[in-house]
């Protein structure tokens, strides 16, 4: 086409830098559903989408206390850079959480980090190169699959079932893979209450997994936030209290105590811990030491125990209004799983509907959900949906699975009416914020 | 230090561009700001009346993008409160922000728009989608641009190229809104034209130039810096240029609008463009395309929405 004569022939991009980011940057654009998150956010909306803990059921007033007098006792520690693996005593701390889950491990094998996101990010970052496979459920954690995706790792998903990943399946994938001269890594699983499945790997299956893996000479990389937060009986036993060799294990007190101290964990093989600390040092060369005194001390002197207790109490009364509102609302042809802890509910909606088509409708009827593809890296999940019943009380959890039931019988209808359900692709799969992960 | 006391700068609200609209309403702050002006920036929420009650701004700055923001509501709102604002009143916004009813009024004054039809989703499943998409097709012919009749930054909207992608289209749209335009696809230079009164009537800005990466000027091709080129003037020759201006300004003052609109056209393969749809709050995040073409004229943002504001408050 003539453009004519009084014109620029460079174009502006607006970002001078645009052509300089690295190829990891490619999938970090604008997105709608993004867009839309935004609109979850505000009051207005049931958001059934945020992983958020209900940190309002937490006695705000004695970590107030708390806070103050670390600061007046111990301030100039607390407020002073700290060392790469993360404070002595919490980590000895730390051990005593995991005794609870059956794990026996010394303090030094444990390291301090941002979040358990940030012992996975470490993780990926000591043993991914591109291309390399991970294993994870289908689906994961979305959090996770970010992470794996920016350091250009191939992720390659394991089946679920009810009782969690399926071992057949693991086995003949990672034969597959290596039969087709594949670099697997390691394996990431969610075994307790999986985000976003809900479902839990059972005991034998456990030892199965475990056992596949040690076969293969493949690390297992288990990411455990939700293990103390199951509603019925003892916590399981993790992977790691019978495999210290073969498993790298990622804790966290954002579930049990508060994300926003952003202390998490990870228990390593002494040499993958050697290597953890120092990549630890050269992200970030220390975390806060104000944050990990913070939590030694609540530990310390608070009853975690029952506050974990009263965790737990809360979100299964949430978990029985979500599960009671989908059995009596839902249309025919859903179907959800049953969690037994943790967070969330897996939703696979009836033949044909999209769940990221459904999500702006659900938007402007004021609820809110986390579209299915998002926590797969192949672009599955279309048809499902995750619903979370941990941040908001049970009578509106009723009322947001009442609004969503509404959406979801429209699509229904409008996927009888044009033979699909599904809107064309640029739609898009995206990551949601950190407090909807 | 302008005569105005203190503005109001809305953002956000609950619409799907809410994301967008905060961007916008910050940016419009910021540059308020710089320009010595006092700015307040708020959400609207049950909160609003009682504070523009309590301390009425001189002024308000609309950047409330989709829905209430754009399809008169908003303001309504604020003809009750007695508060001056910039931009068009709810009339006329409920015109232009209803792109069907803007393309009729459009056309009614002799402009060029591509041939479209309007159907609400009840209509596909009291009478059959199947039959009635044949027959747009066959109508209209292929490519079509499917989107919401109401809305805005692409959401909802897609190019169908074969007729077997117009029902997916279609669900895609009707996730953002219960009726949609189907409109015949247009290939060619895609411009917007931003027009702005600054006292002596309308009068269109230099077009800028849309050159998506990706080929389609989509969500993510609007608000991530770097995946769209833009020329600023746009890269049209000056006779072109000069029929996109008038088309614009044509635009604005056939549907009643003020102070401020943003048409966006098509240019042909023969260099005659074609209305679109016209914008009552335009974008004003930094990958807008009015803050562009106000930079192409030499002009100051700040100083240009002070302006506005300050022709609000005296109105």
């Amino acid at each position: 086409m003539d453009h004519g004569q009084t014109a620029a022939t460079q174009g502006s991009r607006i970002d001078a830098y645009v052509d300089r980011y690295a190829a990891r940057a490619t999938g970090m654009v604008a997105s709608e559903i993004r867009a839309l998150f935004a609109v979850a956010s505000r009051p207005e909306v049931v958001s059934l989408a945020g992983g958020m803990p209900y940190v309002t059921a937490l006695p705000l007033d004695v970590v107030g206390e708390l806070v103050a007098d670390l600061v007046a006792r111990r301030g100039p520690v607390a407020l002073q850079y700290g060392s790469g693996q993360g404070d002595p005593h919490l980590r000895e701390q730390i051990c005593e959480v995991m005794r609870l889950e059956g794990i026996d491990a010394g303090s030094d094998d444990v390291v301090v980090t941002v979040g358990s996101q940030q012992a996975l990010d470490l993780i990926t970052r000591i043993f991914i190169d591109p291309g390399d496979v991970v294993l994870a459920e289908g689906p994961s954690y979305v959090g996770a699959l970010g992470t794996f995706a920016a350091y250009q790792a191939s992720v390659v998903h394991i089946a679920m079932d009810d009782q969690g990943l399926v071992p057949a399946d693991l086995a003949e994938t990672i034969a597959r893979l290596e039969r087709a001269g594949r670099r697997l890594k390691f394996l990431y699983t969610i075994p307790s209450f999986q985000n976003p499945a809900g479902v839990t790997l059972n005991l034998a299956r456990r030892r199965e997994v475990l056992e596949i893996c040690q076969r293969a000479g493949l690390l297992v990389v288990e990411d455990n936030p939700y293990g103390l937060l199951g509603f019925d009986g003892e916590p399981m036993r993790a992977l790691r209290a019978d495999d210290p060799e073969g498993v790298v294990y990622l804790g966290s007190f954002s579930k049990t105590l508060a994300p926003g101290f952003r202390v998490g964990w990870a228990l390593a093989p002494h040499a993958v811990r050697d290597k953890l600390v120092l990549a630890m040092e050269s992200a970030v060369l220390s975390h806060s030491s104000f944050s990990q005194l913070a939590v030694g001390q609540y530990l310390a002197t608070q009853p975690w125990r029952e506050q974990i207790k009263t965790f737990r109490e809360l979100y299964r009364e949430r978990r029985d209004a979500m599960l009671t509102s989908l059995e009596a609302l839902m249309p025919p042809g859903c179907t959800w799983t049953r969690p037994a802890g943790g967070f969330f509910v897996w939703m696979t909606l009836p033949e044909g509907l999209d769940s990221k088509a459904i999500l702006p409708r659900a938007v402007a009827e004021r609820v809110a959900f986390v579209p299915g593809t998002g926590f797969y890296a192949d672009a599955q999940g279309a048809g499902n949906m995750r619903l979370s019943y941990c941040y908001p009380q049970p009578d509106r959890i009723r009322e947001g699975v009442r609004r969503l039931s509404g959406v979801i019988e429209q699509e229904i209808r409008l996927r009888d009416t044009f033979g699909t359900g599904s809107a064309p692709d640029h739609i898009g799969v995206d990551t949601p914020g950190p407090d909807l992960a | 230090m302008s005569d105005l006391g203190h503005v109001l700068v809305l953002a956000g609200g609950l619409s799907y561009e809410r994301e967008v609209s905060l961007r916008s309403g910050r940016r419009v702050s910021e540059v308020l700001r710089a320009a010595g002006i006092d700015v307040e920036t708020r959400d609207t929420d049950s909160s609003l009346i009682p504070s523009v009650l309590a301390d009425p701004p001189d002024a308000v700055f609309v950047t409330l993008h989709g829905g209430a923001g754009e399809d008169g509501a908003i303001r309504s709102v604020l003809e009750l409160l007695g508060v001056p604002y910039v931009g068009a009143g709810p009339d006329a916004c409920r015109v232009a922000f209803d792109k069907p009813s803007a393309k009729a009024v459009v056309r009614s004054v002799g402009l060029r728009t591509p041939d479209s039809v309007t159907l609400p989703k009840e209509t596909f499943h009291d009478l059959g989608a199947s039959a009635m998409l044949t027959r747009i097709v066959e109508r209209l012919g292929l490519p079509l641009f499917v989107k919401p009749a109401r809305g805005g930054s692409a959401l909802g909207a897609s190019i169908v190229r074969t007729a077997e992608e117009l029902p997916a289209a279609m669900v895609g749209c009707f996730a953002y809104g219960d009726t949609a335009l189907i409109e015949r696809y247009v290939e060619g230079i895609e411009v917007a034209v931003s027009v702005l009164d600054l006292g002596d009537g309308p009068v269109a800005l230099p077009a800028v130039e849309i050159v998506p990466d990706e080929g389609v000027y989509d969500y993510a091709a609007r608000y991530t810096a770097g995946h769209t080129e833009f020329f600023a003037p746009a890269r049209l020759s000056s006779e072109a240029a000069a029929a996109c201006a008038e088309m614009a300004v044509t635009a604005h003052t056939a549907l009643g609008l003020r102070d401020i609109s943003r048409t966006d056209l098509i240019v042909d393969s023969s260099r005659l463009p074609h209305f679109l749809e016209v914008n009552v709050a335009p974008g004003m995040t930094e990958t807008s395309l009015l803050p562009m073409s106000v930079e192409a004229a030499g002009q100051d943002l700040g100083t240009v929405c002070r302006f506005l504001l300050e022709s609000a408050a005296v109105r």
